[in-house]
């Protein structure tokens, strides 16, 4: 995108601010004795990078510097900015409802004013502009799945029903089909190792 | 102790998903018959269903359910109407707590809404070129426009000044979009020019220069390029100076010496003329402006008024011609006649309220004018040029617990019959926001609820018994009805219209918002005090208003007074059953520390106040809440005030044996932040003779720790919840060891920094900071923890329960936030596993957990990285203890997390063994990780969250979450989840058919071999016949089989 952000320098305090802004298109820190201003943009992906691109939930955007000391808001076209800001390491976090952002470490240096040095805390990952992307988005609702008759299924109730159809129906054919040798031994084998499972506790018939 | 510091762990890929919880189930892998298998295949498939959603989640349609969020604003400190537009009418308001807001003039609700930051306090707000909100804050020194409609920020400006001096701003007030008159402010002795349009910078008049000149008003005449800037330069001088508007040029400078000096500020009476108070207070100057001179004229104020003395204000409503005077005795409007003559024109009540002039249609100006009567307020309107009648006159009821009227804006439209009307907004004493509108009141908004200082809680009243059969009966049928319909939506066979239906029931089952105490202990009454000096109560079911009190207590004596803190004060159980429950509220009139206190004793159920001990004699600085209870079940509590003394309440003989009885054991401790000192007192036992009652009781310090003041600042300390419930003392670990936590309600986590880091972030390098965080035990003072974090900071926000601590801190060297655990371990009672010492009763286990003991105690702890800066933190309380913990974090975008406990364990390892896993130790990870699904607010935000408050529900599952800041929410959790009921979601209805699908089909199989048995009877030669054709083996078998049983026994 790399629009040069034409911003409005009071004459002594911004003064510098024009000149900086000509190479570095976002992120920059200019000032005088009083302090610096840090100017950077948040771009929420999926809405267009020219006049009013926020969506309407970014409408209560907020960024927020060194957790609360200062705080600001989004213009229509994305951009925020710090002013008076002091030398340092200072943080900035932004707040979008439904997003997901990473804080930023960003290094004002007070000797050669304009350097800035804009880093990802989450994963540490450099920024040549101070340009801020959401990492992901944030669902704060668990997802209701459509109806199917497998949840039915999978219930608690739809399993008893089932475990009943496997007794009544199923069992039957089943022994039915095994060779009765083998039920006399696997009944054996049970009796031998003295497993209590259910099939044991079950009254006997014959 | 060694420094720890945040472990360098080689990076996790951190899972969003929880781990499932280890099960051990037998498996059978032998050719077991398949029942058994049956048996335990659904349990295997519960088992996989259940443990692979995270523990707090909801779906979408369940927002409301149980949670609520009401939306605030604060007190309005300005108002400006936008209603010239046909369309929707709007009211722009800024408050106390710094929120802008555009409101529907309606019905009061909130179109949009800014919270700016704690820092960034409004100044001025208005409306330029009919579509841009101007606010300009932080001292003047940021302006800002935003879209009316929508707001949406436009533009931002930042300001800046040579000094801090008042900030004015002046919109231009033609409403013609190609005129581009720019916006004109006053702030950090400059005069600075914006384009309204896009905020350019356009000039910059700087008064430093021109000496020390403090600009009071700033007039931009209509129609003209220049603005005249009143000051005055060292409180004796007058200077006006008019600027040119398009390029900042000034034109002309006049001044005028004034020996006497003035008191406030300048009030504009005209374009030309102003008026001041002289330095006395009892000597009005008016200052005219003629042909580029300044003329003073003065006049005493006892000429105009008789028996007035000193306390004279001028009164800021600026009404053009006139102006109003507020003595002892009462409010005077003066006039200003064209000769420079000033006429005393009326008298009124010294509590009635006057709006600003409101220009209405042919010149002419009216203004409004509020007085209190009992139990109604009068509004009247009258206008500038004829004073001697009401325009208007209105009389309106008005609720006692509102107080009085604070501030009044008007409003004007026009009638159908080309008359004006009036509409009228009031801030009242309880910062509650009211439409007033032809005699009545429009809307109300209870503002107030957007300070809240302190909560409490009460349970409500038992249900009386006897309820009539037909009232059962209906709602019987219609709570089958809701089920089937809610079995429908689950069907999908519902239409839109009855799931629009399905959700109207779930949000207002008349169950959760009853007044009275249910099962669960869900329904209870949120008590809350706000920093008006007024109580609310709010039904936790749907957070509406049950009552509300404005405390005389705080009002009766002239001096601010505030409350600071609400108590439990009277929780009926056993024996006073027929009291209601009450709470104690503890106020402090002034300022300072020494200022008297003010009590008040409020009933939880009517918000009657029962007792109401005015401003009493003694100060108040700490209020403890003592374990005792007197007969009538009234909690003993002890105020400390500002010279150590304990006043105990409440006062009567009997709370005062109960306490001579126990004072031996009552200690409390003091921190000192500004010293660096925890002090820790007890109550000294034989009375001294200028104590100045018997409930009053002189102390003794018995233990002090000093930290260094070079080297360490005092910023933080927390302390237990002190009705917390701990279940169980013992924590079992996987190889069946023991492990006992160290339990007591008197340890108090203290956080000091070295005092270069104790700035904000970036302030200090990581070298030069030190965190250190104790853990001390607050009878003995004795340190029983300490640890260093070299490299970190504050702010430290922290939260102690059971025998953990948790703390959230700014690591500087990773530039990320850090969140530590800390627990604490009995090592005296270690050898208790001896399970022979046990029967033989060689063991401890039987001594009481005393503080003078010393045990030796031993910590685990570990480090984390969090991602946000938090607000606040608390954790979950449920009623019995049993249920795992969840903290709660109030992050920095105004939400509240719910983190599992889990996470935070000192034994979390990398490389988790396989009895860890069985006991449910997560693999350690660098970084704690952040689920959006379990953002106990969802997607609403607390905005100005300060404060999260947990009260455990009577259903050892829940716990009820109350979050409050300029907003407030309500929610409750379950962090195990419910396992101890259904959920909401519950189909009863599925499990009746179920059932009734069971018996049908019981019948049917029943029916079924009876008519086979039949069969089988008349076919019974035939079957001998096959029978004997085939082996002996084949009968048998049959025979064994469930279904052929029928056969075989009837035969």
């Amino acid at each position: 995108m790399a629009a040069v952000r034409r911003s409005k320098p009071n004459p002594p305090t911004l003064l510098l601010l024009l000149v900086q802004l000509c190479f570095l298109s976002s992120s920059i820190a200019t000032g005088n004795g009083s302090g610096y201003a840090i100017n950077g943009r948040v771009k929420i992906p999926g809405f267009s990078d020219k006049g009013f691109g926020l969506p309407v939930k970014a409408n209560n955007a907020k960024v927020i510097l060194n957790g609360g000391q200062q705080v600001t808001f989004l213009k229509p076209d994305g951009y925020f900015s710090f002013h008076n800001v002091p030398a340092g390491t200072l943080l900035i976090e932004v707040d979008v409802i439904g997003y997901f952002f990473s804080p930023v470490r960003v290094d004002v240096s007070a000797r050669n004013p304009g350097k800035v040095q804009a880093a990802l805390t989450e994963n540490r990952r450099g920024l040549n502009e101070l340009v801020l992307e959401p990492l992901k988005d944030e669902q704060y609702y668990e997802i209701r799945e459509p109806f199917n008759i497998m949840s039915i299924v999978k219930s608690p109730m739809g399993l008893m029903i089932g475990f009943m159809v496997v007794v009544v129906f199923l069992m039957p054919k089943l022994v039915e089909n095994m060779d009765p040798e083998e039920i006399r031994k696997a009944q054996e084998e049970m009796r031998n190792q003295g497993v209590p499972s259910l099939a044991n506790l079950m009254p006997r018939s014959g | 102790m060694d420094p720890k510091v945040i472990p360098n762990t080689p990076k996790h890929a951190s899972s969003s998903q929880i781990p499932p919880p280890p099960f051990s189930l037998f498996i059978p892998t032998n050719n077991l018959i398949a029942m058994a298998m049956a048996i335990k295949l659904p349990l295997i498939l519960l088992f996989f269903s259940s443990s692979l959603i995270p523990t707090f989640s909801l779906f979408e349609d369940q927002v409301g359910l149980m949670d609520w969020h009401q939306r605030y604003i604060g007190k309005v400190k300005h108002a400006v109407f936008h209603t010239q537009k046909a369309g929707r009418k709007r009211v722009v308001v800024s408050t106390e707590e710094n929120v802008i807001a555009s409101l529907d003039l309606r019905r009061g609700e909130i179109f949009w809404r800014h919270v700016l930051g704690a820092n960034d306090v409004v100044d001025k707000i208005d409306i330029a070129l009919g579509k841009y909100v101007i606010t300009l804050s932080s001292e003047g020194s940021i302006l800002r426009a935003w879209n009316l409609p929508d707001g949406q920020m436009v533009w931002e400006s930042f300001l800046s000044g040579s000094k801090s001096s008042k900030a004015l701003l002046t919109v231009p007030a033609n409403l013609k979009v190609d005129l581009d008159s720019p916006i004109i402010v006053y702030s950090g002795a400059c005069i600075h020019a914006i384009s309204s349009i896009d905020g350019e910078y356009l000039w910059k008049k700087d008064f430093a220069s021109e000496g020390s000149v403090d600009v009071h008003q700033l007039i931009l005449p209509g129609g003209s390029d220049v603005v005249h800037a009143v000051g005055v330069t060292d409180s004796s001088q007058f200077d006006t100076y008019e600027i040119h508007i398009k390029n900042g040029g000034l034109l002309k400078h006049t001044s005028a010496s004034f020996p006497g000096g003035i008191y406030g500020e300048i009030l504009p009476i005209s374009g030309d003329r102003f008026v001041v108070l002289d330095a006395s207070r009892s000597v009005l100057v008016l200052i005219t402006i003629e042909n580029g001179q300044i003329h003073l004229e003065q006049t005493h104020i006892s000429d105009l008024i008789h028996g007035s003395s000193g306390n004279t204000v001028i009164l800021p409503s600026k009404l053009s011609g006139i102006f109003s005077l507020r003595t002892d005795n009462g409010i005077v409007f003066i006039k200003v006649t064209d000769e420079g003559k000033l006429n005393v024109m009326e008298k009124v009540d010294k509590t009635v309220v006057i709006s600003d002039a409101l220009p209405l249609s042919e010149g002419e100006q009216a203004f409004a004018l509020v007085q209190h009567g009992d139990g109604k307020i009068e509004l009247s309107v009258r206008l500038v040029h004829d004073m001697s009648s009401n325009h208007l006159k209105e009389t309106v009821k008005m609720d006692h617990e509102r107080g009085f009227v604070h501030k009044i804006f008007i409003n004007n439209y026009v009638r159908t019959d080309r008359s004006h009307g009036f509409r009228a907004l009031i801030v009242m004493e309880d910062h509650s926001l009211l439409l007033l509108q032809q005699g009545e009141i429009v809307w109300t908004r209870d503002d107030g609820l957007a300070s809240v200082i302190d909560v409490a809680t009460s349970e409500l009243p038992v249900e009386k018994i006897g309820v009539s059969v037909a009232k059962v009966e209906h709602s019987l049928f219609e709570w089958l009805k809701g089920h089937m319909l809610k079995l429908k939506g689950t069907l999908m066979l519902a239409t839109p219209d009855e799931v629009a239906a399905i959700q109207k029931i779930r949000l207002q089952s008349s169950e959760k918002s009853r007044m009275t105490r249910d099962h669960n202990g869900f329904r209870r009454l949120l008590i809350l005090l706000t920093r008006a000096g007024k109580l609310y109560a709010l039904h936790t079911g749907d957070g509406r208003v049950v009552w509300s009190t404005l405390l005389q207590s705080l009002r009766t004596t002239s001096q601010q007074c505030a409350g600071i803190k609400l108590h439990q004060w009277q929780v009926p159980h056993h024996h006073a059953l027929d009291n209601n429950p009450s709470v104690l509220v503890v106020g402090r009139c002034g300022l300072s520390l020494t200022s008297p206190s003010a009590l008040s004793i409020v009933d939880a159920y009517t918000g009657k106040e029962l007792q109401n001990m005015g401003p009493v004699q003694h100060s108040t600085v700490q209020v403890i809440s003592l374990p005792f209870r007197d007969s009538s079940e009234q909690q003993l509590h002890l105020l400390i005030d500002a010279d150590k003394r304990a006043h105990l309440y409440p006062t009567t003989p009997e709370a005062a044996h109960i306490f001579q009885r126990e004072s031996e054991n009552v200690y409390w401790y003091s921190v000192e932040s500004e010293a660096g000192i925890l002090r820790g007192y007890g109550v000294k036992k034989s009375h001294s003779s200028d104590t100045p009652s018997e409930y009053c009781f002189e102390t003794r310090n018995l233990w002090s720790v000093v930290f260094p003041s070079e080297s360490e600042k005092i910023i933080g300390t927390v302390t237990r919840k002190p009705n917390e419930v701990v279940h169980t003392q013992a924590k079992v670990i996987a190889d069946e060891d023991v492990m006992y936590k160290y339990i007591s309600k008197n340890m108090l986590f203290v956080a000091t920094v070295s005092p270069k880091a104790s700035g904000p972030i970036g302030s200090a390098t990581p070298d030069e900071s030190v965190l250190v965080v104790y853990l001390v035990d607050t009878v003995t003072g004795r340190i029983l923890h300490r640890m260093t974090h070299l490299g970190s900071q504050g702010p430290v926000h922290a939260v102690l329960s059971e025998n953990w601590v948790v703390y959230h801190y700014f690591n500087l060297r990773a530039h990320r936030y850090g969140m530590s655990i800390i627990e604490i371990y009995d090592q005296s009672r270690a050898e208790n596993k001896d399970i022979l010492k046990l029967i033989v009763g060689k063991h401890n286990l039987t001594t009481p957990v005393s503080s003078y003991s010393r045990p030796e105690v031993t910590t685990k702890s570990q480090s984390y990285f969090f991602t946000h800066s938090v607000k606040a933190i608390s954790v979950t309380s449920t009623a019995k203890g049993i249920t795992s913990k969840h903290l709660l974090i109030g992050t920095i975008g105004d939400q509240v997390l719910a983190l599992d406990k889990r996470f935070v364990d000192p034994r979390r390892s990398l490389n988790p063994t396989q009895a860890d896993k069985e006991e449910g130790l997560l693999p350690l990870t660098d970084a704690l990780p952040i689920i959006p699904q379990s953002y106990v607010t969802h997607s609403f935000k607390v905005e100005g969250l300060r404060g999260i408050e947990t009260v455990p529900a009577k259903l050892e599952s829940t716990s009820l979450v109350f979050a409050y800041g300029v907003d407030l929410f309500h929610t409750r959790i379950a962090p195990s989840r419910t396992y101890d009921s259904l959920t909401e979601d519950f189909n009863y209805a599925l499990l009746l058919l179920t059932i009734l699908a069971l018996v049908v089909a019981i019948f049917v199989t029943w029916v079924l071999s009876e008519r086979k048995d039949l069969q089988d009877k008349w076919s019974w030669p035939q079957t001998q016949l096959w029978l004997q054709s085939s082996s002996e083996q084949r009968l048998l078998n049959i025979c064994s089989t469930p279904v052929n049983m029928f056969v075989n026994q009837n035969r």
